[in-house]
């Protein structure tokens, strides 16, 4: 700092230039040393909330509840409940941009965390980090999601009121476990207090920030605390707590903590305000709603209001695409979802077994960093080596332990508490020159291709379903699994980009897909060879929905907001086979569909034609017409098997034993009745118009014509 | 009267017995199929002793169940429908009008049984051949098209026309020409000259050539219509009178004297009613270039088509064995141009019926 200004001195020529330029000290060590303290992770996140995916108005939103969603089925599923999950977003302000003052809903006092300085307290319509993240957001604001694709009345435009609302309340509910008195405080206000991070486990969450992080927010937008109502069983009452998050401290300050007797009456999930006739019309053919415990009801669960600053649209990376796509891969679940506008919407339960439990696994070796690995062995129980590496890895057993402790040049019985970094860094190398067996794979639970099946048949209506789970595989010693679900055709456009849904342990990923390994492998992929089309570099053409799940113990997102997924080799190998196989179905399939096409074209050609063959043939002799229709028809029908039969366009005879088999194969599905376009809509029949009997021009005037008139009663001569 | 009435009679059977051929077959179960003999140089026959071109024996099966032809197939059942409404009632039509006649929208669909009458036209003609009536017989008849002039009387259904009073316009050749529609009576004509083209042909008129040359002067526009070579092949045969051919110098000139001499391979079945096989080519010929000191500015270089189809005409059996047609078409080729017959004009108006013709007649300066 002080060099270069030393240089100019010398430069300026001055005569004293030391003494005269020297500057006065702004801060000594120690004035310095009074500023340095230490930052809450919770003030860190406040001050870099686009890390935690709350970059702007509309995707804070989304990300709170995705969330809370989140949670609610992580919780409902470890206990073995069907979850069961309502979600209210109510807009607090709209009509003229308001500054998000005044329409709070009586708790408005506001705490110490809205002080935070360099934050804006309330609502500001303009989102702070617009640039970071929004930039493709943007660019598909309006693209319909799938289901307003393929139900083109959920594609209601958001009310202007609603559209320009700045604050929000969003409540989710479950039928969860509930969570005990003590630990509400814990879990909803401090942020990286969870049972995830200690564990390597399949789950959606994985770190514990999330849903205190949407409480943060919304602290820090409106001033709002965050309100939770859990209850654990029928029997015991509710407990109702609201919280502020202290982001110095990383703790939650207790607003309110209340015993009460039910839930709260939540607004409009059952009423008929504001729906909408045509998506009611969707809804009622849905029995499952009747049975649905009405939210009130709820026996156990929890529930969490927050109100934040954010801004409700419908379309891509939306709430509504989120859920669309949770319901997708949570066949299990049952979502009841109202949104700002009144418009309600129900996601069924296709599915009536919880997933399985996974297991927790201890890591593999070969995914351990040197820095994971030193504090590892700081925090170990076990005193040896040896036993650190068996007990706390999985896959090590007493030879392989050994053999890592040679490599590095210790022993088993080196005391952990001696293992100085630069043993650790050669530790570190041996394990990696160590061959290790793969880590256990029964810590996965895919979703299974049937369940991929029926959650892509409930919200996507297509003609053509396959899915494909692949068996585990592993990458840098985490295990995980990749499956691909693809539905074709139906009422999925035809003339655009197939939609690629993204999906890590069950949770929709909606932002940064060109930086995801699961796009990559789909635009890497030769789609031609599927029957489809593809430009070159880019998506495949066509009617087609590619679902990819990755299942993993740790998924290696590129970002903390978890958005896509990192490209290792063994990931985008993995989608790439799953594809494949489920390519190979596709192609079939849409050949086999071609070929049926032909068929039906052939015969509607012949068809044509019959009525006038036969009407020309009555003109001439006399004959049965109705008979020699029906004659001709039948000669027609057996024609055109039998042509179709030989050869298809090629000359090429065709298998058909094997197309056949594809309706029955394995995790196949075929919805005939949405494969409507083989037969051209009849047209009407036509009508028969009154024969219009040309009336006599009236007649000439009778009497004598005192000129001549030609035929057409005009005057010549 | 009796002995056309009685095809008439025979051409009405012959039409349903179409319509039986698809009863028939439906009730076996079998795809109908009508056998239409082939209209292609592949089936025609060159007839070396009566030096016409006939038609063989090769057939095509039109049947309905197949893809490629079920659309003819059912355009085929409607003409015949068609003729047959016009046969029960005794009337004649044109070819246009059975167009419009059989020409709707297919039930329940957006398409036409025939969208043109390119595509009726040729069912037409198949038609005749598959039922071996001809088109008169099926009571259909063309536009006129085609003029003639001339020191002769005839009798146009009944009219007297004297054709020597005409005027600029010339009598038009109806497309039915049979002798009871025409007949021929007082003449003092001593060949015909066939014209191209009505241009030219109103030239020769205009200068009295058929006056001062005692000739039958007659265009078809082109190519001539089946009227005009079947009036032609009347006056031949019946009168006794020569036949020659004006025309361009190019292949379709060449055709055109090939189609007048052996009948076209379209209609080889009409050939023995209509061919001319003594028809004579009078010009123009590619050797009129230097004959009459033609100005090249007036020539037009060949085309590909043009060569293509010139060796096309050259390998024709008829035109194959002749050494002189064999050079006629060859210099043409090496030349590289062709002559219409106005390029005679850069000498004068009036070169072609004054100098030109004469001269060749006089000097039998024709092809054969």
């Amino acid at each position: 700092m002080k060099k270069p200004e030393k240089k100019t001195e010398v430069e300026a020529d001055d005569p004293r230039p030391k003494r005269a330029a020297k500057p006065a000290r702004r801060e000594t060590a120690e004035s310095m040393a009074a500023q340095q303290k230490e930052i809450a992770v919770s003030e860190f996140f406040a001050k870099n909330r686009h890390l935690l995916g709350f970059d702007n108005p509309r995707k804070a939103l989304l990300t709170c509840v995705k969330e809370a969603v989140d949670n609610s089925l992580d919780a409902c599923e470890e206990a073995g409940i069907l979850p069961e999950v309502w979600v209210i977003i109510e807009p607090l302000n709209g009509g003229a941009k308001v500054n998000g003052n005044g329409t709070g809903n009586g708790n408005g006092n506001k705490g110490p965390g809205t002080a935070v300085p360099g934050l804006e307290a309330n609502g500001k319509s303009e989102p702070p980090l617009k640039g970071l993240a929004s930039s493709h957001a943007k660019k598909e604001d309006a693209a319909p999601t799938l289901m307003e694709v393929v139900h083109p009345e959920m594609n209601q435009p958001v009310a202007p009121s609603i559209a320009n609302a700045t604050r929000f309340r969003v409540t989710v509910r479950d039928n969860g476990p509930g969570i005990v008195r003590t630990q509400i405080p814990n879990v909803f206000g401090r942020l990286l207090y969870g049972s995830k991070f200690h564990r390597l486990r399949m789950s959606r969450g994985q770190q514990g920030i999330g849903i205190s992080a949407a409480g943060m927010y919304g602290l820090l937008t409106t001033g709002q605390s965050v309100e939770i109502i859990s209850r654990t069983a029928r029997k015991k009452p509710a407990h109702r707590f609201e919280l502020q998050m202290d982001t110095l401290k990383n703790r939650a300050e207790i607003i309110v903590d209340v015993e009460q007797e039910a839930w709260r009456m939540l607004p409009e999930t059952r009423s008929g305000a504001g729906e909408v006739s045509g998506f009611n019309a969707w809804r009622n053919a849905v029995e499952a709603y009747e049975r649905s415990p009405a939210p009130e009801d709820v026996e156990h669960g929890t529930e969490v209001s927050i109100t934040l600053e954010g801004k409700f649209q419908r379309g891509r990376a939306s709430v509504d695409e989120y859920l669309e796509q949770t319901a997708i891969a949570n066949p299990h679940a049952q979502i009841h979802y109202v949104a700002p506008d009144g418009l309600q919407r129900l996601f069924p339960r296709e599915v009536t077994e919880v997933p399985a439990s996974p297991a927790a696994i201890k890591p593999h070796p070969y995914g351990v960093e040197l820095g994971v690995l030193i504090r590892m062995l700081k925090e170990t129980d076990h005193k040896h080596l040896g036993g650190f590496l068996r007990e706390e890895f999985s896959r090590v057993s007493p030879p392989v332990a050994q053999e890592i402790c040679d490599k590095a040049g210790l022993t088993t019985m080196t005391w952990c508490t001696q293992v100085a970094r630069e043993e650790a860094d050669r530790l570190h190398a041996a394990i990696q020159n160590t061959k290790i067996m793969a880590p256990p794979t029964n810590c996965l639970v895919p979703i299974g291709p049937q369940q991929i099946l029926k959650g892509l048949l409930k919200e996507i209506k297509a003609e053509f379903y396959t899915a494909e789970t692949r068996d585990p595989a592993v990458y840098r010693g985490n295990p995980f699994q990749i499956e691909v679900g693809l539905a074709y055709g139906g009422q999925l456009p035809a003339d655009d980009s197939a939609r690629v849904i993204r999906f890590a342990n069950r949770v929709p990923l909606l932002y940064q897909p060109s930086a995801c390994a699961i796009t990559k492998s789909v635009l890497d992929m030769n789609w031609r060879n599927y029957a489809m089309s593809q430009p070159r570099n880019g998506l495949p053409e066509g009617p087609l929905v590619v679902f990819v799940h990755m299942a993993s113990v740790w998924v290696p997102f590129t970002s903390e907001s978890k958005e896509a997924i990192a490209s290792y080799d063994e990931i985008t190998k993995e989608v790439r086979l799953a594809i494949q196989e489920c390519g190979r179905k596709l192609n079939a399939y849409i050949r086999k569909r071609q070929r049926i096409k032909r068929e039906g074209e052939r015969r509607h050609i012949f068809e044509k034609y019959i009525g006038e063959v036969v009407a020309a043939c009555g003109k001439m002799i006399r004959v049965n017409k109705e008979q020699l229709y029906k004659q001709l028809q039948a000669i027609a029908k057996l024609r055109t098997a039998k042509a179709d039969m030989d050869v298809d366009e090629n000359g090429k005879p065709i298998r058909r034993e094997e197309e056949d088999e594809i309706g029955s194969a394995d995790n196949v599905l075929v919805i005939e009745s949405n494969a409507g376009d083989a037969e051209e809509a009849a047209a009407p029949p036509p009508t028969v118009e009154p024969v219009k009997v040309a009336k006599p021009e009236s007649k000439a005037p009778v009497g004598k014509p005192s000129k001549q008139t030609n035929l057409f009663g005009e005057a010549y001569n | 009267m009796s002995k056309s009435k009685k095809r008439h009679a025979e051409t009405g059977k012959k039409l349903e017995g179409l319509a039986q051929v698809v009863v028939k077959s439906a009730k076996a179960k079998r795809d109908p199929g009508i056998e239409i003999p082939t209209r292609a140089l592949s089936n025609s026959v060159y007839d070396e002793r009566r030096k016409i071109i006939t038609m063989g024996g090769a057939k095509q099966l039109r049947s309905f169940f197949n893809l490629g032809q079920a659309k003819k197939f059912m355009q085929t059942i409607l003409i015949a429908s068609g003729c047959k409404e016009l046969n029960e009632q005794a009337k004649t039509t044109s070819i246009r009008d059975l167009f419009y006649h059989c020409k709707h929208t297919i039930e329940g669909t957006r398409e036409n049984t025939f969208d043109d009458q390119s595509e009726s036209d040729p069912i037409i003609e198949d038609l005749e051949v598959a039922i071996g009536s001809l088109r008169e017989e099926l009571g259909l008849f063309a536009e006129n098209k085609g003029s003639m002039v001339g020191p002769m009387t005839i009798v146009d259904d009944g009219d007297t026309i004297d054709l020597r009073r005409m005027g600029s316009g010339g009598w038009s050749v109806p497309s039915i020409v049979e002798d009871d529609v025409i007949q021929f009576r007082k003449h003092e004509a001593q060949f015909i000259l066939l014209i191209e083209k009505a241009a030219i042909w109103k030239r020769f008129n205009e200068d009295r050539f058929w006056q001062k040359h005692r000739c039958l002067i007659i265009h078809g526009g082109g190519q001539p219509p089946r009227g005009v070579r079947r009036l032609m092949y009347r006056m031949h045969s019946e009168l006794n009178l020569p036949v020659y051919v004006l025309t361009d110098n190019d292949p379709w000139g060449y055709y055109i004297y090939s189609v007048v001499k052996q009948g076209s391979i379209n209609l080889a079945f009409e050939s023995q009613r209509m061919a001319v096989p003594k028809a004579r080519f009078v010009g123009m010929s590619s050797f009129d270039v230097e004959r009459f000191n033609i100005s090249k500015s007036v020539t037009i270089a060949l085309k590909d088509e043009d060569r293509s189809r010139a060796k096309e005409i050259m390998a024709y059996p008829w035109f194959a064995a002749k050494k002189e047609w064999q050079k006629e078409i060859e210099h043409m080729l090496k030349t590289g141009v062709k002559l219409e017959l106005e390029a005679l004009s850069s000498k004068d108006f009036s070169f072609i019926t004054e100098t030109y013709l004469p001269d060749k007649m006089r000097r039998k300066q024709w092809l054969d």
